[in-house]
């Protein structure tokens, strides 16, 4: 058998307190998919770090094509052919596509740029890949998509034999996935080696080879993909028997109503007209595309996005002009989809993430002060509730990995009496254990008698997880589906323009 | 193995020790290793270094910068900071002791109503400074820099037109006597006051929820906002904080020096901040505590201190201030790289 193409030899990663990575031995072939698999904190992110040059290993090395390599930079690792996308793009998003394909290894003559030249090789590039990009557009103007083909463009500027690719399909749609796919197709073909990281049980079914399963920070191990199915994969992840990842709904008849929306607009019409009504006791959907309004309907019924017209009637009471002050003390919290972005504060304890919401009640709050006892109390009791890992909401929540992050976010409908929840995209970037989790956490808020609003793009979700569900397309409302005619056609065909006429 | 097992011991305890230097680096910043290090270094150079007499000196001499970057601490806390801090201690020093010469001028005998109604004056006006910074930042979203920079300009104008640039005397003898030279307990009454407001700051800041909103305002501005803190009124809160503190020192350096003065204060933006950052502060906003704050406010009283005895030329010690400044924020980031490191 040849030597593989990239392996790495017991390698080890300590930071201080913490063995990231440890004794970890994996191989990569010529030409094969290989996907790493493991809850979030397992050791991928390491691995990969490693093997694209960012950081090196404390012990054990590093093989590539049968020789001991020492990637010292990413640049490095470049040099020899393997490079990595991160979720995070290195781009500039003020410089063109060519301008960031060739960032930081630009053609000169003498002390000057050779534009015409590079203009002539990105053009090439991208035709060669098929990315219909235009090079001289600006990269902040591209979509998501658009830019992770750039990012992987940048990727084949030198001889390229192994490609990185983390949760490569996180933001992109179905659509722009499969012609993903299709490139990884034909880069195997041409003996490229792939490590791919993802959550998905449905891509690793229809692209991988073979799957080697991490758990704190060790390697589990290796099987064909032939012999992987969700289960197994659950699992050898987890180690340790899963049920179901969706727990029953609760049954209850829907009690009073507790939101309406009557015919809201938006200025930039991101909504158009959007009339919704929720109840208490019930889960309910949003589904639709990116930029269907489907998350800015509740934005607008929170206080966190204006509207322009239209009515908001919470608890039977119109509200004219929402603030999420206002919304979060009569029981309405909303629970943003980027937790990064605008859900957490990351240098701060995890406890004060708790707290954040309900600074204003006890136990957080004693008269006019601040309960420290009070708000240490609570933080630990939602910390073992959610089984918060580590368990020490002292820490900063930098140092938790995202799904304990996302925990911790949710864990803030624990603070106070919530008479409706609004969770946006709940479970994005996170591993199928927190998933798990945070599901029977939002079945459990509903069983209590809160209103619950989900609003997703993960299609099995919303399926799964919502007694009814209002589809988005356009700032409107294209259906309502609830019971039986919550199916997975019935939502599809309403996620695009319904009647052509 | 056993003996490959043993043989690192010394290598180990070595690395123990780096680890746990590391620890306390990422723990506390760098201050407590600049401390340390500038004590070693001064007692080295000055006999009467770290003589308790000295040290009281040092105390005093310090109240005033401690002030203003309690001040400055709570602006950047937010997210922010705030460039006319120096300006307001002039501001500040000129109005409160034009209106208190005036009203001593026109009532001898009303000493008392002349010294509150000044050092109530001095305050309001330097407060009037950072309200308008506050309405800039947080109801226009002016980058505090523009704002404050801006603002530093206008103050320092103004504190310049109302005198002339000619210091202000008059003030009542009892002013320097009670807030510059008082003695209470044997510890001057700067300290005194310095200590109130620093023990005030500190159950505002952690006992109450206000307090905790500058820390989430600074920690992610969004997030805060969704979870229904009132950003804009947190913003507008530390701005006018920030400078009614630092009037307040303005008040006490002009009693200290009995005269209204516009030129005091120019080294207080630098200062201020560099006490902050040195204390670990992060310029991201979110991070910092207020007792590192008074330390680090100490550690710059402590180095001024100890150049003078030492006799190091005050140009020269310009030059080390910066330097500093700039140690610091580089630690902070060598910081950040190792916390970066710490997470998976």
């Amino acid at each position: 058998m040849p030597a593989p193409l990239l392996a790495t030899r017991a390698i080890t990663k300590d930071y201080p307190g913490v063995r990231a990575l440890d004794r970890v031995d994996f191989d990569l072939r010529e030409g094969e998919v290989h996907v790493l698999f493991g809850e979030n904190g397992a050791g991928k992110s390491t691995l990969i770090s490693m093997l694209s040059g960012a950081n090196r290993p404390t012990s054990g090395h590093i093989e590539f094509k049968g020789t001991v390599a020492e990637l010292n930079s990413v640049h490095h690792a470049r040099e020899l052919g393997i490079s990595a996308v991160f979720q995070e793009f290195s781009l500039v998003p003020q410089l063109t596509v060519e301008q960031n394909l060739f960032l930081g290894a630009e053609h000169r003559g003498g002390l000057f740029l050779k534009a015409s030249g590079m203009r002539r090789e990105a053009k090439q590039l991208l035709d060669d890949l098929d990315f219909h990009i235009d090079p001289k557009a600006q990269v902040y103007r591209l979509s998501r998509a658009e830019q992770q083909m750039v990012e992987i463009a940048k990727a084949f500027r030198s001889e390229l034999s192994v490609l990185i690719l983390d949760e490569p399909t996180a933001s992109l749609t179905d659509h722009e996935a499969d012609q993903l796919f299709r490139l990884i197709e034909d880069l195997t073909g041409r003996g490229v080696g792939i490590i791919y990281i993802t959550h998905r049980i449905a891509e690793i079914e229809r692209i991988a080879d073979r799957i080697t399963v991490l758990r704190d920070g060790r390697y589990v191990t290796t099987i064909e993909a032939s012999d992987a199915d969700e289960d197994r994969l659950v699992e050898l992840m987890t180690g340790r028997e899963v049920g179901a990842i969706f727990p029953s709904l609760p049954t209850m008849d829907p009690g009073e109503e507790i939101l309406r929306l009557e015919d809201l607009w938006t200025q930039d019409e991101t909504l158009c007209g959007v009339n919704m009504s929720i109840r208490r006791g019930e889960i309910v959907g949003c589904a639709g595309l990116v930029g269907s309004g489907k998350s800015e309907a509740l934005q607008a019924a929170f206080g966190a996005l204006p509207f322009s017209s239209g009515t908001v009637i919470y608890k039977g009471e119109r509200v004219a002009q929402p603030k999420p002050g206002r919304s979060i003390r009569s029981g309405f919290m909303y629970l943003p989809a980027d937790r990064h972005d605008a859900g957490l504060m990351l240098e701060r304890p995890a406890r004060e993430n708790f707290s954040v919401a309900a600074l204003d009640l006890p136990p957080f709050r004693n008269g006019l002060f601040l309960s420290g006892r009070g708000e240490r109390q609570r933080a630990a009791e939602l910390a073992t509730a959610l089984n918060l890992s580590p368990n020490q909401p002292e820490r900063t929540l930098d140092h938790f990995s995202g799904g304990n992050q996302q925990k911790v976010m949710l864990g803030r409908s624990l603070t106070r009496p919530v008479d409706l929840a609004v969770f946006d995209e709940p479970t994005v970037g996170v591993d199928m254990g927190t998933r798990q989790a945070i599901y029977a956490f939002i079945a459990n808020l509903a069983q209590k008698g809160a209103a619950v609003v989900i609003v997703s793009s993960d299609l099995p979700e919303i399926l799964h997880l919502t007694h009814r569900a209002y589809i988005f397309y356009r700032g409107r409302i294209q259906a309502e589906l609830a019971g039986s005619d919550l199916t997975e056609e019935a939502a599809l065909a309403n996620f695009f323009e319904q009647d052509a006429a | 193995m056993a003996s490959v097992e043993q043989s690192p011991g010394g290598a180990s305890r070595k690395a123990g020790i780096q680890t746990w230097l590391k620890r306390i680096f990422v723990r506390l910043g760098i201050l407590p290793f600049l401390i340390v290090i500038a004590v070693i270094v001064f007692t080295a150079m000055s006999d009467n270094f770290l003589t308790g007499r000295n040290l009281m000196n040092i105390l005093r001499q310090s109240v005033y910068l401690t002030i203003v970057s309690l001040g400055q601490m709570l602006t950047l806390l937010t997210g922010g900071f705030d460039l006319s801090v120096g300006t307001i201690v002039a501001l500040s020093s000129v109005v409160g002791a034009v209106v208190m010469a005036s009203v001593y001028s026109a009532m001898p005998d009303a000493v008392y109503l002349a010294i509150a109604l000044g050092f109530f004056a001095g305050v309001l006006a330097g407060s009037l400074i950072g309200v308008v910074n506050a309405a800039g930042v947080a109801f226009f979203n002016v980058s505090p820099f523009m704002m404050s920079l801006g603002m530093a300009s206008v103050g320092f104008g103004i504190a310049l037109y109302l005198t002339g640039g000619v210091p202000v005397y008059g003030l009542p003898i009892e002013f320097s006597d009670v807030f510059g030279f008082g003695n209470f307990l044997g510890i001057p009454s700067p300290i005194w006051i310095a200590g109130l407001i620093v023990v005030a700051l500190w159950v505002y800041l952690y006992k109450t929820p206000q307090g905790r909103h500058f820390y989430a305002v600074g920690g992610n501005i969004k997030a805060a906002k969704l979870s229904g803190i009132n950003v804009r009124g947190t913003l507008f809160q530390a701005y006018v904080l920030c400078a009614a503190l630092a009037a307040t020192a303005g008040m006490l350096l002009t009693a200290r020096l009995d005269t209204g003065d516009a030129n005091i204060g120019a080294s207080m933006p630098l200062e201020s901040i560099a006490a902050c950052v040195i204390a670990g502060v992060a310029l991201r906003g979110g991070v910092g505590r207020l007792e590192n704050v008074v330390l680090g406010a100490l550690f710059i009283g402590l180095v001024q201190n100890g150049m003078n005895l030492a006799r190091i030329e005050s140009y020269l010690q310009t030059v080390m201030l910066g330097g500093l400044l700039i140690l610091a924020v580089i630690a902070d980031q060598i910081r950040l790289r190792y916390v970066a490191s710490l997470k998976d």
